[in-house]
């Protein structure tokens, strides 16, 4: 052990030839990484690249079928979260652990509590947590309970926790994801005082500012595999994105022809009680697909679902295929024709403990292929379902287990079926492709433009700006519940939607915006 | 820009009452304005007698609801205390009636060994509890549910359903109706674990630790504690004060009975609830939780004072639980939001 610490180039910890499966699927495939002591090693890649899964390993939250694990030159293969915490693994995730019903200084030091005997020592870590936050730059008083702190303070708390203990090793995951730019950048000075005093620190983001700014190496992940690793000095913005994507952006994406026809969805001056949405109009014609876009919280997801009558409507009025629907409801919609299809799978798009096939089905039980007459046509339905599995090439395609037993971009196409099930032609997507990997990206991409060009009106809605700049034929921006701007044509370009978005206080925020898109 | 988001964060009109409601401080007015008008309307309200039966039936009910409240913010809950109460009634007077049936002296061994045996017996149960909801993961209300029915089913197996008589005299002269420095034994052991269970509470590791478990246990288990230890621990504390309870019950009416503790798992939720504890855990602080038992005594003995129809009280007695619980979660919306 001497020799291992007395060599200084010695990694803090290294991973060789890892591989994790779910199934046939591989998160992760051979993967090898390092961390070196002062260094901030950024992990690059798309959603579903395999950054999460590789700091789940790292942390020791999720074990690993193949290749080998050491921190500090010791194995570390199948040590408990706990262990591996206790060797020096301090970890941020994007997802608090902070409980809200403590106090900031109570979760500072949940489960090793600063003890005086067999009382906890107040005054001590009253003390040393002052003092962190005082380096820190903090300004949270310490008995605030956390519940009642706003999201960038609970990430500061979050930060502060991870460096309470001096760890050698620190994985930030996404850390500014909800941070304003004067607290990042107190962060950034931050991680530049821990790199100095040789702690390693792996680091998730795609913000080109911070890279630039922190990172000494790159690795790049895409679809499991290392694609490679890099030193930071020199490399450029388009480098890393081609190597994240594997091709130009632009072929992700369909050509989608154009062929407006008739109005099926006029939207006008709509409003909702609780005010996120103000004024609202607009109209989705058949063969088209128009893109709502906006910030996250800006009103654009209430209006899908005020059509579809699960929020209540307070002024305004609904028209599908020219008559006015008065009080939309669910079931009335369907029957016309329209299809919600939720952002929030897990707890509004699918019933996970159910079969594939059930829920392929279940928004269509009372046509009559499916039933009538008060019993299901079981037979009807298992052909229905396979069929349709395989249109969206579902993986597994059988139609019996659980949805839970599938991936995310295979419960989003199951959940996408339902809009094929019965006679639909007006759809609705919510961030249709949220938290999915590119390959299931491709393929729900692909199905909206089969939907549009055999002539269905498709509203999408979604955070995701190039999708909503390569897919949507209109643009309707929205901020603060009203629709600030319609684009089309040539129009629709990316500044023209960002200079929509903002008030002037958010601009900032709106350039690395830009920079995570481009 | 974190101090205007906290001094921004404001509350309506419902803030306040609700506030209050949560430190405590309702309750006490609660219980003196009832009092008040109980004592106007029946001065017997006031007498010596009744004053001492309404502090022993209060630290009954405050025994029972603390080992409610340590489970509860753990995030689970005991419908097992009732019969937990009765469980130890009955061992403890069968114990104590077998060994005395030799008659002679009283020997400390007599009562000491049978009130011992009739804890483990409690806190055995309450262990079983644990287990089941920690390490196997049933939900606690199964777990406790289904345990009801089997100490339930036992206790009235072995006994028939006829009290056990037989006990000592000093049993019941020394848990009974006796006293330790002016105060009635009952009100004394409540008064030890109130004191206990606040220190747990406000000074040591595992008080944080119970709070934590019962916040997320998840999250706690990622910072290094262990939710099993916790929720067996709190789990057999329960049985063990439900045990208790039923002891100092059966040293105050001279006989064990199966049938004791009926009522007791509706009240000690709801003292539990009145006190401040969300049902989701998390929270929740011992003195408000005894403050809730007081009222709940108060209002059963004003009314039975009231000569109100017990039938009646039975319906006032669920109608004060659910107006609890709807304030609870009003509060909890709030404080979300």
């Amino acid at each position: 052990m001497s020799v291992e610490q007395a060599s200084a180039v010695t990694p803090l910890l290294v991973l060789s030839g890892v591989t994790k499966r779910y199934g046939a699927f591989r998160a992760l495939d051979g993967v090898d990484f390092d961390l070196r002591p002062g260094e901030v090693h950024v992990l690059f890649g798309e959603n579903g690249a395999g950054k999460s899964t590789l700091i789940n390993v790292i942390t020791g939250n999720v074990a690993f079928g193949e290749g080998t694990y050491s921190v500090q030159g010791r194995p570390a293969a199948g040590l408990s979260p706990q262990t591996l915490r206790a060797a020096g693994i301090a970890a941020v995730f994007q997802e608090f652990s902070l409980l809200p019903d403590l106090t900031v200084e109570e979760n500072l030091f949940l489960g090793r509590e600063m003890r005086h005997g067999p009382f906890v020592d107040r005054t001590a870590m009253r003390r040393r947590s002052a003092k962190l936050f005082a380096e820190l730059g903090f300004d949270i008083p310490v008995s605030t309970l956390v519940g009642s702190l706003s999201r960038p303070e609970q990430q500061m708390v979050e930060i502060a926790k991870a460096l309470m203990f001096d760890a050698p090793i620190l994985i930030l995951d996404e850390p500014t994801a909800s941070l304003t730019d004067t607290d990042a950048d107190r962060l950034f000075a931050v991680v530049a005082r821990l790199k100095a005093r040789g702690v390693g620190i792996i680091y998730v983001s795609h913000r080109m500012r911070e890279i630039r700014l922190l990172a000494d190496r790159i690795t790049v992940l895409r679809n499991g595999r290392r694609i490679a690793t890099i030193a930071a000095s020199g490399v450029t913005e388009a480098a890393l994105v081609e190597m994240m994507a594997g091709r130009p952006s632009g072929e992700l994406y369909p050509a989608i022809r154009h062929t407006p026809a008739a109005e099926r969805l006029r939207i006008e001056n709509l409003a909702t009680p609780d005010g996120l949405v103000r004024t609202v109009s607009l109209s989705v014609h058949a063969g088209e697909i128009v893109g709502l876009a906006g910030l996250v919280g800006c009103g654009k997801s209430e209006i899908g679902r005020a059509v579809f009558g699960l929020l209540p409507i307070a002024a305004g009025s609904i028209t599908v295929d020219g008559q006015v629907v008065a009080a939309p409801h669910p079931r009335a919609m369907l029957r016309r024709g329209v299809c919600y299809l939720p952002a929030d799978r897990g707890t509004e798009g699918l019933a996970l403990n159910r079969p594939v096939r059930e829920n392929v089905t279940m928004a269509a039980l009372d046509t009559s292929t499916l039933g009538g007459g008060g019993l299901l046509r079981l037979r009807a339905e298992k052909g229905v379902a396979a069929r349709l599995l395989e249109r969206l090439s579902v993986r597994p395609p059988s139609p019996e287990p659980p949805v839970l037993n599938l991936s995310g971009g295979n419960r989003q196409k199951v959940m996408l079926t339902r809009g094929l099930v019965r006679p639909t032609d007006v759809f609705l997507f919510d961030e249709p492709t949220v938290g999915i990997d590119v390959g299931a990206k491709a393929e729900v991409y692909a199905l909206m433009r089969d939907l549009t060009e055999a002539g269905a009106a498709v509203l999408l809605v979604s955070s995701d700006l190039p999708e909503i700049l390569h897919l949507s034929h209109r643009i309707y921006v929205m901020h603060q519940g009203v629709i600030v701007r319609e684009l089309a044509g040539a129009e629709r370009t990316e500044e023209a939607i960002l200079s929509c978005f903002f008030g002037s206080a958010l601009l900032q925020d709106a350039t690395t915006a830009g920079e995570a898109v481009a | 820009m974190t101090a205007p988001t906290r001094a921004m964060r404001g509350h309506g009109g419902w803030a306040l009452p609700l506030r209050i409601l949560q430190d405590g401080g309702l309750l006490i007015v609660l219980i003196v304005l009832l009092a008040m008008i109980t004592g106007h309307v029946q001065p017997r309200f006031y007498s010596r007698l009744n004053m001492l039966n309404m502090l022993r039936e209060a630290a009954y009910l405050a025994i029972v609801s603390l080992g409610q409240m340590l489970v509860m913010i753990a995030g689970g809950f005991d419908l097992s205390v009732g019969v937990v109460s009765a469980l130890a009634s009955v061992v403890a007077a069968s114990l104590m009636a077998m060994l005395y049936a030799g008659g002679g002296d009283v020997t400390v061994t007599m009562i000491l060994w049978p009130v011992l045996a009739a804890l483990a017996a409690g806190a055995a149960v309450g262990l079983a509890n644990g287990f089941c909801v920690s390490v196997l993961d049933l939900s606690p209300f199964m777990t406790t549910l289904a345990m009801t029915s089997v100490v339930a089913g036992g206790t009235l197996y072995y006994t028939q359903g006829i009290p056990i008589y037989g006990l000592p005299e000093r049993f019941g002269e020394i848990f009974g109706r006796g006293s330790f420095l002016h105060v009635p034994a009952s009100v004394m052991v409540a008064l030890v674990f109130l004191a206990l269970i606040c220190l747990v509470q406000r000074t040591t590791p595992l008080g944080r630790h119970i709070y934590a478990v019962g916040s997320k246990a998840r999250i706690a288990a990622l910072s290094g504690v262990r939710p099993v230890p916790i929720l067996m621990l709190v789990y057999g504390a329960a049985g063990l004060l439900a045990a208790c309870m039923g002891l100092l019950v059966t040293a105050r009416i001279g006989s064990g009975q199966a049938s004791i503790g009926a009522s007791l798992v509706i009240e000690s939720i709801s003292a539990a609830v009145i006190g401040g504890v969300p049902l989701r855990g998390g929270s929740g602080r011992a003195e408000r939780v005894v403050l809730a038992a007081i009222f709940l005594t108060v209002v059963s003995n004003s009314m039975n004072l009231l000569r109100i129809d017990s039938k009646l009280q039975t319906l006032v007695q669920g109608s004060v639980v659910i107006i609890a619980i709807a304030l609870e979660r009003a509060f909890a919306r709030r404080r979300q939001s």
